[in-house]
């Protein structure tokens, strides 16, 4: 670690987008500096051995759109990105299954023992979803132009997208339409009557926001998850080999490569502020580093309400930013287990144990678990997202032994008379006994677990109340308003200082878009 | 999700020791003919599995259908000397060699290993029948030579975790045996010979034991892998791994001097990229004069590996309003390409790298374009028309681990 105090730039936070965005100025030749509180490197895309022998993606545990120019660009691969298949979604049921696998012919024979219409109707389903992905990625590759008062570059990129509106057929505006503004109950249902089926596919809509299936406006969030899902062989959805920290280390790792330094253990504590400009940072133990820019990857919260002082922003961006929503919904529960957990409906350890398993057998299920946070309570009976590394990559356990991830919601930051040590139990068990309801050998396999309810995404991760996606993907703060209008661009209105998180345009997930396109605003700046 | 299978058909095929094992792990029921025996091409619905098992965990392959030949005797260095390119006088008790062979004009016949077994006694692998040719040129030498081809099965086990199952079966470590050397060891008593060798360019190795234990082996090898991820692997998986290794197939890649019909489908070493294996400082082998002619006048062809860029394919696809359309299974079509509107080469064989997330392929190229960097271009096939697209003359291997040649501290 070189002992410079001066550098071109300064990346507030080592998550996997303020790497990237620290691994593209380094490639520009920038001489960058990552300073990340935690002593490890990643963010919420992290893998930690939390007991010994057993390997956590403790937040983030799958790989959704990592962006293939991003890959290519910062030579991810041979920095250590590998990219497993996640072949399968299992729903488990009471008496019965429904599996989605790999094999179309499969999939359209499991899907037709419970509904032959919504068979059929599921092999149109993937090719409009993949058209709809075609006409929604540009607008995702775009830098998010200002309406207010539009420079050059706004207004055309703003004419770019309004060309490549007029280049969408009527069907692909349709549906456009439809997923910005639907919920997703409401659209699946113009599609597919099998209850389970469209309840798994409507879960994709509520992850890491405070919405139910039947929320207007959660038809966005399933898109934004379908993105991963057009590109075909390339492959960009999936389990990293290592877990998802394996791939925060692989832009770390191409980053130093670049050049760039990387602190960990060095907690920033303020921007420094001179007349109106961001000069450089302080860290809490009181170093002081210079710098021609800074850039944060916190969320909005922290990065202009923690970072800098009220005083130095304007204040209607300062109301903006506080009344972006960023309601944490989800917790995280991981499981060291013993032996494979054996669901009663699909005996034994076969191939569907090697994808994702779906806690979402129907609408209402999904539904209560919202209402439940609604009212200030944890979901009774959650929706689960579970994935078993371990049977992917047996690294990540000892010989035999397996991790289980579960990502669960809702529970809300806000939980009535807050978040303790109890609660958090309570919430552990809520989780294993919906588990158990499925595979009640659950109870009998478990060594450790680890729960984390918002409040410890928040201490942990630094992600304020626990949201996933340092805001929550609705319409009233995507592209030219994430995380406010005016400054969707990734600059804020402190001259030289930028923000580059899963707050700004395109979102959440491990994309490494935000990183790549905040570097690319900022040397586009610099030239 | 599964039916009971009652296949009864009888099959004009050689089926390996292992098919009993194989045959009713093959969920897909997908078979390739390999040298006259079913092999499984993928176990799986698809092969992205058992790709990734070869790359991140344990693939077990049944190669058991590669040609295996016994050259034994006092002669028998001597004959291997003359036989193939490399320097088999150097080649020590416990080690193996990959080489080529030649016929008298230096174009290659065929390619495999051999392995030194004892000062006297060598095993010989090959994609084709070679008895004939290794007797014919053995006259008046003290050696035997037996087709081992039926007499030994073998099992490739490749894969970052295959060194851990192989230590958990055998009664010696493997820790010590380096990339390309064999050692005898057991399995329960079992005797097997195991090689660090391989078709993938990962950590692998080849376990060589006689028919009658092949079942046994499998078994004792499924159980003691199953917590390594152990994953049965069929050939659409192998392709894609070797040509990431950069490791080229008889019949695809080139084509066997011995049946060839015209001169222009005949390739030296130096053709293929394997000059490295040609040693011209042996007394004598077969071809070294006009090998060692080529060599001093320049290989006409040569062999490369090539990069399809990415920015340029994926334009043509995007400008057809599709995503990137990329080949799911390795492809083997010859594919021309151009410098300046010349075709001055073709691809025999290419595979979108799920690993590497690269676009590869491996070539034959005229000598003045085949230094690294070079720019060709690709012919495409975009929604029934041909486009030409952007590719680079790179280094192979395209993947090469430490792994490989590593061995544990």
């Amino acid at each position: 670690m070189s002992k410079i105090k001066n550098y071109d730039a300064i990346v507030i936070g080592g998550g996997h987008n303020g790497l990237t965005a620290a691994a593209y100025l380094g490639r520009a030749g920038k001489k960058v500096l990552v300073l990340e509180r935690r002593h490890v490197l990643g963010g919420a895309a992290v893998t930690e051995e939390v007991f010994p022998g057993f390997k956590f993606s403790v937040c983030s545990y799958v790989v959704s759109l990592m962006k293939s120019n991003v890959m290519r660009e910062l030579m991810l691969p041979k920095f250590g990105l590998e990219l497993l298949p996640l072949e399968s979604t299992l729903t488990p049921l009471d008496n019965d299954y429904l599996i989605r696998t790999a094999d179309a012919d499969q999939t359209y024979r499991e899907i037709a023992r419970h509904s032959k219409k919504d068979a059929e109707n599921y092999m149109r389903f993937g090719p409009a979803m993949s058209q709809i992905g075609m006409a929604v990625r540009p607008i995702l590759e775009t830098i998010a132009p200002n309406p207010i008062r539009p420079s050059l570059s706004d207004i055309s990129a703003t004419k770019k997208i309004l060309d490549h509106v007029k280049s969408l057929t009527s069907k692909q505006f349709e549906y456009l339409t439809k997923l910005m503004t639907m919920s997703s109950a409401d659209f699946l249902d113009e599609w597919f009557e099998y209850e389970p089926l469209k309840a798994t596919m409507a879960a994709s809509g509520i992850i890491g926001t405070f919405m139910g299936p039947r929320s207007p406006g959660s038809a966005y969030v399933m898109l934004h998850h379908y993105m991963g899902d057009i590109d075909g062989a390339f492959r960009a959805w999936g389990f990293q080999r290592g877990g998802t920290g394996a791939v925060s280390m692989a832009i770390a790792r191409s980053a130093e490569h670049f050049g760039v330094d990387i602190m960990t253990e060095a907690s920033v504590a303020k921007v420094i502020v001179k007349n109106g400009r961001a000069v450089g940072v302080a860290l809490e133990n009181g170093d002081e580093y210079n710098s021609n820019i800074v850039i944060s990857g916190l969320d909005p919260k922290l990065t202009f309400l923690k970072m800098l002082d009220e005083p130095d922003l304007p204040s209607d961006f300062v109301s903006a930013i506080k009344n972006f929503r960023i309601r944490g919904s989800s917790g995280k529960v991981n499981l060291a287990l013993d032996a494979l957990p054996n669901f009663t409906c699909l005996p034994g350890d076969g191939h569907h144990l090697r994808g994702a398993i779906s806690i979402s057998p129907s609408y209402d299920h999904l539904e209560k678990a919202y209402d439940d946070a609604k009212y200030g309570n944890f979901s009774e009976a959650p929706f689960m997202d579970i994935i078993l590394p371990s049977v992917l990559d047996p690294d990540m356990a000892p010989p035999g032994k397996h991790v289980m991830s579960c990502f669960v919601q809702y529970a809300p930051y806000h939980l009535n008379g807050g978040w303790d040590d109890q609660k958090r139990e309570d919430f552990g068990d809520a989780v294993i006994n919906t588990i158990a309801r499925y595979a009640p050998n659950i109870k009998d396999i478990i060594l450790h677990r680890q729960v984390l309810t918002p409040a410890d995404l928040e201490s942990t991760f630094g992600l304020t109340e626990g949201n996933i996606f340092h805001g929550e993907l609705t319409l009233q703060q995507l592209f030219s308003l994430r995380p406010a209008v005016k400054w969707a661009d990734y600059t804020t209105p402190i001259k030289n200082y930028f923000q580059c998180g899963s707050g700004t345009h395109p979102g959440g997930g491990i994309t490494g878009s935000p990183g790549e396109m905040a570097a690319k605003k900022i040397l586009g700046i610099w030239r | 999700m599964f039916y009971e299978n009652k296949f009864t058909a009888n099959t004009q095929l050689k089926l390996s020791p292992f098919f009993e094992r194989t045959s009713k792990l093959n969920e897909s029921q997908e078979w390739r003919r390999w040298a006259g025996h079913l092999a499984a091409t993928s176990y799986e619905l698809t092969h992205e599995n058992e790709y990734f098992a070869i790359r991140t965990k344990a693939a077990l392959l049944d190669i058991s259908p590669l040609k295996k030949y016994i050259v034994e005797g006092p002669d028998s260095q001597i004959l291997l000397d003359i036989l193939v390119t490399r320097n088999i006088a150097i080649c020590k008790v416990g080690q193996v060699m990959y080489t080529p062979w030649c016929d008298e004009y230096g174009k290659v016949i065929d390619d495999g290993t051999v392995q030194r077994l004892s000062e006297n006694k060598f095993r010989i692998t090959s994609a084709e029948p070679n008895l004939e040719w290794i007797e014919s040129n053995s006259t008046g030498m003290d050696v035997t030579i037996k087709d081992d081809s039926y007499s030994t099965a073998a099992l490739a086990l490749q894969g970052p975790n295959s060194r851990a199952i192989l230590n958990s079966a055998s009664s010696k470590s493997l820790d010590s045996l380096k990339f390309f050397w064999m050692m005898d060891t057991t399995f329960k008593n079992i005797p097997v010979t195991i090689s660090r060798t391989g078709y993938t360019g990962d950590l692998g190795y080849e376990i060589w034991m006689d028919p009658k234990d092949a079942l046994t082996i499998w078994d004792i090898l499924i159980d003691k892998g199953k917590t390594f991820g152990i994953t049965p692997t069929g050939l659409h998986a192998l392709d894609i791994a070797r040509i990431e290794a950069g490791l080229i197939l008889l019949d695809v890649d080139y084509i066997s001097t011995r049946h060839a019909l015209i001169e222009a489908r005949k390739s030296s070493p130096y053709e293929l990229g394997l000059g490295w294996a040609v040693k011209l400082k042996k007394k004598n082998f077969i071809g070294k004069m006009p090998l060692l002619n080529e060599l001093n006048n320049n290989s006409g062809w040569s062999f490369v590996g090539i990069e399809i860029e990415w920015p340029g394919f994926e334009k043509h696809y995007r400008d057809a309003g599709l995503a990137p359309g990329l080949p799911s299974t390795a492809w083997r079509t010859s594919t021309p390409l151009y410098n300046n509107n010349q075709q001055i080469g073709y691809a025999t064989s290419g595979t979108w790298s799920p690993l590497l997330k690269r676009y590869i392929a491996l070539a034959h190229v005229k000598s003045k374009y085949a230094k690294e960097g070079s720019e060709l271009m690709f012919e495409l096939k975009v929604e029934h028309f041909r486009k030409l697209t952007k590719a680079t003359v790179v280094k192979t291997p395209f993947f090469n681990p430490e792994r490989k040649r590593s061995c544990p501290k």
